[in-house]
């Protein structure tokens, strides 16, 4: 359920950019996104609830492309990068440290928007 | 001429949310009042917790309360009995409060009363431990509850609730004799996804834990001034580029 209020909430965002920033009428081709492992979203669904939400809307035919980026913390004790794992606690395997940063993982973006216009 | 563009926009994809939440923010700070944001699974005390904090803060605080609930008012019936100002904001099929619905709750609340004499102003989220850790709604702080009877693994199978949270509140704790459960076992999964948090221990039945739960609502509000926000370790609150 929650994926169809992560795809109103990305339609909304889309209409900010095409309000404020596109050209006039944008026949959108592809909408990049990077989601992030350490998210509340499943790409799989998301793609889904999009394919539903923009039929009959300026977005019609728009295709949504998503990158998956992993979970990636660094261990705050001696640097290393290391990719938390849940069985694991999130510790790094280093100094078995908790997961205090997170370098990648967090992102719910939309990188980048294909168009074409009249 | 059809010519293929590639904007780069970098936005976060709640982005339209965020703004909105920054606005409810501005508008809180603006009325000196501190809002927090209470998320947890269905059942694990929100409107308890409120029951008891209310009836024992009354004297100290001038408060209100914004009520998520998706179909029903019975939370806002049971907080009303309490006295303090109740907006029962229904989601419908939403499964999380939003800014926009956040800043309809505050239009309502402020034909009641004026909100600049606000102290605090409570959010009930609704019972769900999964979207409400990415929707802001201005809140200055989150506090996420766990009841005892969750199981200890629930920080590490809802990380992203826990690791947002400012406060995890374990709840319930007036239920351990009957239960298997190690609390230091579950703080300490608490502190593998977020190091920084407080983390309390509360029963709204015995009241236990209370004096430092609003020893921490004090402190916080305390130390409000301009730009005060969560407390994320590490969050997507980048500033958007339109
Ligand atoms: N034993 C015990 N029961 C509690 C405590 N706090 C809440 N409960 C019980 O747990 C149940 C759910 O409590 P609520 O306060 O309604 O929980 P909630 O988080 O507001 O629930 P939703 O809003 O529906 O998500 C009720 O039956 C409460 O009486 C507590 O400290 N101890
Ligand atoms: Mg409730
Ligand atoms: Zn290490």
């Amino acid at each position: 359920m929650h994926e169809i209020d992560m795809t109103r909430a990305l339609l909304a965002s889309l209409q900010e950019w095409k309000l404020s920033h596109a050209p006039r009428d944008p026949q959108v081709n592809t909408v990049h996104l990077e989601v992030g492992a350490f998210t509340c979203v499943e790409p799989d669904q998301l793609v889904f609830t999009w394919d539903a939400a923009i039929s009959n809307s300026w977005l019609q035919g728009a295709r949504l492309a998503i990158d998956p980026v992993p979970l990636m913390g660094r261990c705050v004790r001696c640097q290393n990068p290391y990719e938390p794992k849940p069985n694991q606690g999130y510790r790094s395997p280093c100094c078995s440290h908790p997961m205090e940063e997170i370098i990648s993982g967090r992102e719910l973006r939309i990188r980048s928007v294909d168009y074409t216009f009249a | 001429m059809h010519m293929p563009l590639e904007d780069t926009i970098g936005l976060n994809l709640l982005a339209a949310n965020q703004h909105q939440a920054e606005h409810n923010r501005e508008q809180f700070d603006a009325w000196h009042l501190l809002c927090l944001n209470l998320m947890s699974s269905p059942g694990a005390g929100k409107t308890s917790l409120l029951e008891r904090s209310l009836a024992q803060l009354a004297n100290e605080f001038s408060m209100a309360v914004l009520e998520g609930d998706m179909t029903t008012q019975l939370d806002a019936e049971r907080l009303e009995a309490v006295g303090i100002p109740v907006i029962p904001i229904t989601t419908g099929r939403a499964c999380h409060l939003d800014a926009s619905m956040v800043r309809g709750g505050m239009k309502l609340l402020a034909a009641r009363l004026d909100p600049a004499e606000l102290d605090l102003l409570w959010v009930e989220n609704v019972g769900n431990l999964v979207c409400p850790a990415e929707f802001e709604v201005g809140e200055h702080r989150k506090v996420a509850l766990l009841s005892v009877t969750e199981g200890e693994d629930k920080p590490l199978k809802y990380p992203v609730m826990f690791r947002e949270a400012d406060c995890v509140l374990i709840t319930k704790i007036d239920l351990l004799p009957y239960l298997s459960i190690d609390l230091d076992r579950l703080e300490n999964h608490i502190r593998q996804v977020n190091p920084i948090c407080t983390i309390l221990r509360v029963s709204a039945n015995t009241g236990a834990g209370f004096d430092a739960w609003h020893g921490w609502l004090h402190q916080q509000r305390n130390a409000q001034a301009p730009g005060f926000a969560p407390r994320a370790p590490h969050s997507l609150r980048e500033p958007a580029v339109l």
